[in-house]
């Protein structure tokens, strides 16, 4: 038997193959595709086919999410779109406006599962590696074709391995140790390749955590990436596929591990990485790019009007819990705004239940609807021309949140909120001594 | 078959949401109005002046972030043929083939064409030629030139579907 790295044996499986190699071309099945707001036009392609009905509609998902509730008419007839094509075809996964990011909702909902294939229409499904799924973003045109014949043609990507090692300082995150990858490498250095996490400093990390890096990668430039699962990752997914499946949680939990698939410990491995986390510090990303990030010190001082606490990357629990650890007893700075989106209704909940969102309020955060927000551009928080903001998204490319004539710095969410209550970029670790 | 049009040069690291915004992503389906974004936050003088057959030249990473399809369809519907880049992110090559947009990565090429002169591609002998001289260029793979020559992935899946209910 050769030695297969995970992106080979996942799209082995998914293409009903013994086995792949890198480079292969093969008709993937994927066991979950979704989209979102784009639902709607991908309805209408696919009807311009001339099928009739979706081949799998099981395994489809719709979230609404990227513009909700809706700002404009156009908003919402997109999405009335959407609900309607759902009943037509009778898929079933449908999350509503404000349930939350899709990202997050399908994990949330154990809909992808170890081992899976997931393809998305929309470029951070490399997202899906956190639980060990091959996730890959696709374009409009594509889902329509896997809504029509269940399968797509992939490129079976060459691997590189990233082995992080150490303690994870206090106050640094794994949003920070993106940035730093991505900074030193180049956002272009992982173009079409898969890329494989491993080391004790990655097991050590939250769920929450864990889920910012594969989907942080997509500025890399992948295909796909991946965290192998363990007990962390079953005891997520179990209780929450039982509860859906209606099955009991230990037999759902035996089939999930059973279904994970893991490196071969001899793959072949493009290149290979290797971080010492406890040497990494806070990091900022300047605008307009990713991979151009500092260290917050060296942008300390610089004015920001307002903060974003959100998005798929950086929206979770842990998150909005870094926020309001940081701003309790504080008030956001007079001439800046902190602006807090939960990415999912259960994230809401959460930081409700927990005093979160009462912290925050009191420092004068505004809460958003659960979504990407002002993420792209579409609504609920753009910047006026000429202002900064700091954001814990994702992207900072020029015009992303709507004007070209705007600056967006990237960091983890205690630094955002830390910059709310300065009214300029400061570490957090500054504050609480 | 020879392409012949007009070359826009830009640089490196070109996103998807300076070639078309996010905040046009929901609301905007028309083909004329996506047309007039096009490259909107990158050139703005592109969309006016854009003509048939133009091509559009970029340096590394061509595309990357999005996977909004209309960053390549806003490009096909102002007219443009081809892209030619020193690396294409991944999403928006499949994009690019999938809408019948060629995309040619030719680092040489790229770094000879000057902004404003007309190239031509041929695509039989997989050359590039403009004033500074001819530069080959990889041949797509058999599965992407099929996608190409079908006019795009909904085209050739269309004809595949109705062959199958003809045999069906």
């Amino acid at each position: 038997m050769s030695r297969k790295t995970f992106a080979e044996k996942a799209l082995a499986r998914a293409a009903g193959l013994a086995e792949v190699v890198a480079g292969q071309i093969v008709d993937a099945r994927p066991d979950l595709a979704f989209s979102h707001d784009n639902t709607a036009p991908i309805a209408r392609t696919f009807y311009s086919l001339g099928v009739k009905r979706v081949k799998y509609p099981e395994r489809l998902a719709f979230t609404m999410d990227h513009a909700v509730p809706a700002p404009t008419t156009a908003h919402a007839q997109n999405h009335a779109d959407t609900r309607r094509f759902a009943q037509e075809q009778g898929v079933t996964n449908v999350f509503e406006v404000g349930r939350g990011i899709c990202h997050q909702v399908l994990s949330e909902e154990a809909l992808a599962l170890p081992g899976y294939t997931v393809l998305g229409s929309d470029s951070h499904t490399p997202h899906f590696g956190w639980l060990g799924a091959f996730g890959a973003g696709i374009g409009r045109s594509e889902m329509a074709a896997v809504w029509a014949t269940g399968e797509l043609w992939l490129r079976v990507p060459e691997s590189v391995r990233v082995v992080l090692t150490g303690e994870w300082p206090e106050g640094v995150t794994s949003k920070d140790f993106c940035l730093r990858l991505i900074s030193d490498q180049g956002g272009d250095a992982g173009i079409y390749l898969s890329i494989e996490f491993s080391g004790p400093a990655v097991h050590a990390l939250s769920i929450d955590s864990r889920a910012v890096i594969p989907n942080m990668m997509a500025e890399f430039g992948v295909k796909s990436a991946y965290i192998a699962p363990d007990d962390l990752t079953f005891d997520y997914l179990a209780p929450r596929r039982a509860r859906r499946a209606g099955q009991p949680v230990e037999a759902v939990r035996e089939a999930i591990v059973a279904g994970a698939l893991y490196p071969d410990p001899d793959a072949d491995y493009l290149a290979e990485y290797h971080y010492d986390v406890s040497q990494l510090e806070p990091m900022v990303s300047l605008p307009h790019r990713v991979d151009r990030a500092a260290p917050v010190s060296q942008v300390r001082g610089t004015r920001i009007q307002q903060a974003f606490v959100g998005t798929c990357t950086n929206g979770r629990l842990e998150d909005l819990k870094a926020a309001a650890q940081v701003v309790r007893g504080r008030r956001v700075a007079s001439g800046a705004r902190l602006l807090v989106i939960p990415a999912s209704s259960e994230v809401y909940m959460g930081a409700l239940r927990a005093g979160y969102i009462e912290t925050l309020m009191e420092a004068g955060a505004v809460i958003g609807t659960p979504g990407c927000g002002p993420c792209m551009g579409n609504h609920m928080g753009v910047p006026a021309t000429g202002e900064v903001t700091i954001s814990s998204a994702n992207r900072n490319f020029q015009g992303r949140m709507g004007t070209r004539d705007a600056e967006i710095y990237l960091a983890n969410p205690a630094v955002v909120a830390a910059s709310a209550v300065a009214g300029y970029i400061i570490d957090p670790r500054e504050l609480t001594t | 078959m020879i392409l012949r049009g007009r070359a826009w040069k830009y640089g490196d690291d070109v996103n998807t949401d300076v070639i078309f915004p996010g905040k046009y992503t929901y609301n905007v389906n028309d083909p004329a109005e996506i047309a007039r974004h096009a490259l909107e936050d990158l050139d703005p003088s592109f969309a006016g002046q854009v003509q048939a057959g133009d091509m559009v030249v970029g340096g590394r990473n061509w595309g990357n972030g999005s996977s909004r399809e209309q960053a390549v369809t806003t490009l096909r519907f102002a007219g443009v043929t081809a892209l030619i880049a020193k690396s294409i992110a991944r999403i928006y090559f499949r994009n690019a083939v999938n809408n019948g947009l060629l995309p040619i990565v030719c680092p040489p090429a790229v770094d000879a064409i000057q902004g404003g002169e007309t190239i031509e591609i041929d695509l039989d002998s997989h050359l590039i030629r403009c004033g500074a001289g001819e530069f080959e260029f990889p041949p797509l793979s058999p599965s992407t030139q099929a996608i190409i020559e079908a006019g795009g992935l909904i085209p050739m899946l269309k004809r595949k579907l109705a062959a199958q209910a003809e045999a069906g």
